[in-house]
């Protein structure tokens, strides 16, 4: 059997960049397209990149013009300044997820669909198990911001497997993914020399170092279908984690914490959307006992020493600045038009 | 130390158990291979600690102290001393945030003198909590705040042979409020869900439950130690359904602590709390009246009721389960009864 031909949709930001990287030595996969509104910051050997928006119904062209059988759909930001505001966030995050499932659906060399998803879903609330099983999602919630972005996203993608019953889909609820060269709210706030936390509260908090999230990834191109929550073994408390990151603690009064978080963005020191502020009330922590059992996910780094390795090997930001709009269109066009020429050529 | 003539004040608390657990809490004498001593509690007769104690029996060279790897010395990895320790983090915790560096070293001592001068606790049966694997303990809960769940964990973290923790499942309120909330996880606390419960017995923990909930500690002076509904049978179905015997618990003493004479509803539905207790001192005292008054507590483990000789999927029979729990309930009940004989006046 010939290896896999692999479309990563957010080829250009951290997580799909780097499991372009991984897949590159994978013998297993036979050929990567990358699909981004910008250029990967950094070149990788064995990447077809395709500059393509996935909420334009274009991209359906793209998925037959390559040829991939495999669709992994990293997309889905959590971090509204990246992405040029919420307004943009969520044309991205759910738009774009709908468009390029509807794409994926009329592609009929498409055997199975990677969607990235995320912890986020759970919502947060005191009393939600200690350790939060797969099927809990089932229950009502209100969501917000992100949180409701990946809990649409999951359920165009789960209505997408309803109409090809014949595609493997897998689904991955990643926790909060941390590591040397993430940028999120999350490594952010962090990294804050002093951070603000609310007094009285002390949340279990629960990582996903970037290589075992990479690592997750490449695990579902070859697991069975489902859904499965990824996160690194054990916990901290925040007020350990800042402790090992050797950060002050600043335990703020409830309300006066909101406004500072309100500061912090609008300073742009720390995005951290208000959504997700709850977090660092109640914490959130994933039972990972399905992807170690069922997709063989075995994390190389728990919780702690994700924070560790944070800590020791600081490196340089590598996501993308959010430039001018490019003319994507027409390099899309470009591009269809050489591949329509190839075409001719072997015929 | 010779302790023989010596009346000690607080000879029904330490209990000797053998010669594992020295009457003082020596340290151990050895030193890590970072060159720091180790600061284990020692367990042997020469002062070593669990992890030296063999290697200091078989010297492996000529090396005046004994050496082994940071790594081998699970609660102290860094060989530091407790507040360097928590000041860079370097502790463990578990899945559900219980705390036992904390536990041990901050929590229970801040517990010992009200548990011992305070309510003067004296505890019977707790050897009969097994020495290892899952098993689930029942209580009578009462006294207006849930001290007693407090004192029953000090009682089995210290009395017990192996020092075992309670892993207690607590309300969703608990979880709710600032301060208690992470406090109760440190101590080993869960969420009262069935998940929760389930894992925490699994990973062969005792898990704590108290039945009442808070119709036990909301209820009125007038129904002091009189069981209320023990919940819908939940902790049944769970004992039946992993097998787990169940330990009845009969706890004497937290009524008087907390005698609650009146609830005010209206201004419980304000504050969205389960009641407003009016006891003799609170809120006439304000603050002050916060505080429990000395009543002489008596904590009772009864006989593990054993699981094994059900049907496999006894848990599903409503009408067992019921049954059953109506029976753990007179249990407790019979034993309540006992106690309050037992321990005479409430205060003196």
């Amino acid at each position: 059997m010939a290896g896999r031909r692999v479309l990563i949709t957010g080829v250009s930001r951290f997580l799909g960049l780097r499991l372009a990287k991984r897949l590159e030595a994978d013998p297993g996969v036979e050929h990567i397209v990358g699909v981004d509104l910008e250029e990967p910051p950094i070149p990788i050997q064995g990447l077809e990149f395709v500059r393509v928006d996935i909420r334009n119904p274009l991209v359906a062209r793209v998925l037959e013009a390559t040829k991939v059988d495999t669709l992994i759909h990293t997309n889905v930001a959590s971090t509204p300044g990246v992405m040029g505001g919420r307004s943009q966030m969520k044309e991205i995050n759910v738009i774009g997820t709908m468009q390029l499932l509807a794409a994926a659906q009329r592609a009929e060399r498409i055997d199975r669909v990677v969607v990235k998803s995320s912890a986020a879903i759970y919502g947060t609330h005191p009393a939600e198990p200690s350790l939060i099983p797969e099927d809990y999602a089932s229950r009502p919630v209100s969501l917000h911001g992100y949180a409701k972005d990946c809990a649409e996203a999951e359920q165009y993608t789960r209505n997408f497997g309803r109409r090809r019953p014949d595609v493997d889909l897998v689904i991955l609820r990643t926790q909060n993914v941390v590591g040397p060269t993430v940028k999120t709210s999350m490594t952010r706030f962090l990294n804050l020399p002093v951070a603000p936390t609310a007094l009285g509260f002390d949340p279990r908090l629960q990582f996903l170092h970037e290589e075992d999230a990479v690592e997750a990834l490449a695990l579902a191109l070859n697991g069975p279908r489902g859904i499965y929550n990824i996160a690194d073994e054990g916990v901290v408390y925040l007020s350990q984690a800042l402790r090992l990151l050797g950060k002050v603690e600043l335990p703020l009064f409830v309300p006066v914490a909101t406004t500072a978080a309100n500061l912090l963005r609008r300073f742009k020191i720390v995005d951290f959307p208000t959504d997700q502020l709850k977090l660092l009330l109640f914490g959130r922590v994933l039972d990972i006992t399905r992807a170690r059992e069922q997709l063989g996910f075995a994390p190389r780094y728990t919780t702690r020493e994700t924070l560790l390795d944070m800590r020791d090997h600081p490196a340089e930001d590598y996501t993308p600045e959010p430039n001018a709009r490019p003319t994507w269109e027409q390099e899309l066009f470009e591009y269809l038009r050489r591949r329509n020429q190839e075409k001719e050529l072997t015929r | 130390m010779a302790d023989a003539e010596v009346i000690r004040l607080d000879a029904r608390v330490r209990r000797p158990s053998g010669p594992s657990r020295p009457q003082a809490r020596m340290r151990c004498r050895a030193t890590t291979s970072t060159g720091r001593p180790c600061r284990n509690y020692a367990v042997s007769d020469e002062g070593f600690c669990k992890v030296h104690a063999s290697q200091a029996r078989h010297p492996s060279s000529s090396e005046p102290t004994v050496r082994i790897s940071p790594a081998a010395d699970e609660h102290d990895p860094e060989g530091d001393g407790f507040v360097r320790r928590r000041a860079r983090g370097s502790y463990e915790i578990d899945d559900f945030g219980y705390d036992r560096d904390l536990s041990r070293e901050v929590l229970l001592p801040l517990t010992r003198p009200l548990y011992e001068r305070y309510f003067r606790v004296r505890t019977f049966g707790v050897d009969r909590i097994p020495n290892h694997g899952p098993a689930l303990l029942v209580g009578n809960h009462s006294g207006t705040v849930a001290i007693d769940a407090v004192m029953v964990n000090f009682a089995v973290a210290t009395e017990h042979p192996m020092e075992r923790p309670v892993r207690n499942v607590g309300a969703d309120l608990v979880y709710q409020l600032p301060f208690i909330s992470h406090l109760a996880r440190k101590t080993g606390a869960a969420v009262a869900r069935d998940e929760d419960a389930l894992e925490l017995l699994r990973r062969g923990e005792l898990v704590g439950v108290y039945p009442e909930g808070f119709k036990g500690v909301g209820k009125g002076w007038r129904e002091r130690y009189k069981l209320q509904r023990f919940g819908r049978g939940g902790f049944m179905e769970l004992a039946l359904q992993m097998r787990v015997p169940i330990i009845p618990v009969a706890i004497v003493g937290a009524e008087e602590a907390f005698p609650m004479i009146a609830n005010v509803k209206p201004l419980a539905n304000l504050l969205r709390l389960p009641y407003f207790p009016i006891t003799p001192t609170f809120p006439l005292l304000g603050p002050l009246g916060m505080l429990p008054l000395p009543s002489r507590w008596l904590i009772e483990f009864g006989s593990p009721i054993p699981m094994d000789d059900y049907p496999d999927d006894a848990a599903e029979d409503a009408m067992l389960v019921f049954d059953l729990a109506d029976r753990v309930r007179d249990t407790i009940q019979q034993m309540l009864y006992r106690n309050l004989q037992r321990r005479g006046p409430a205060f003196f």
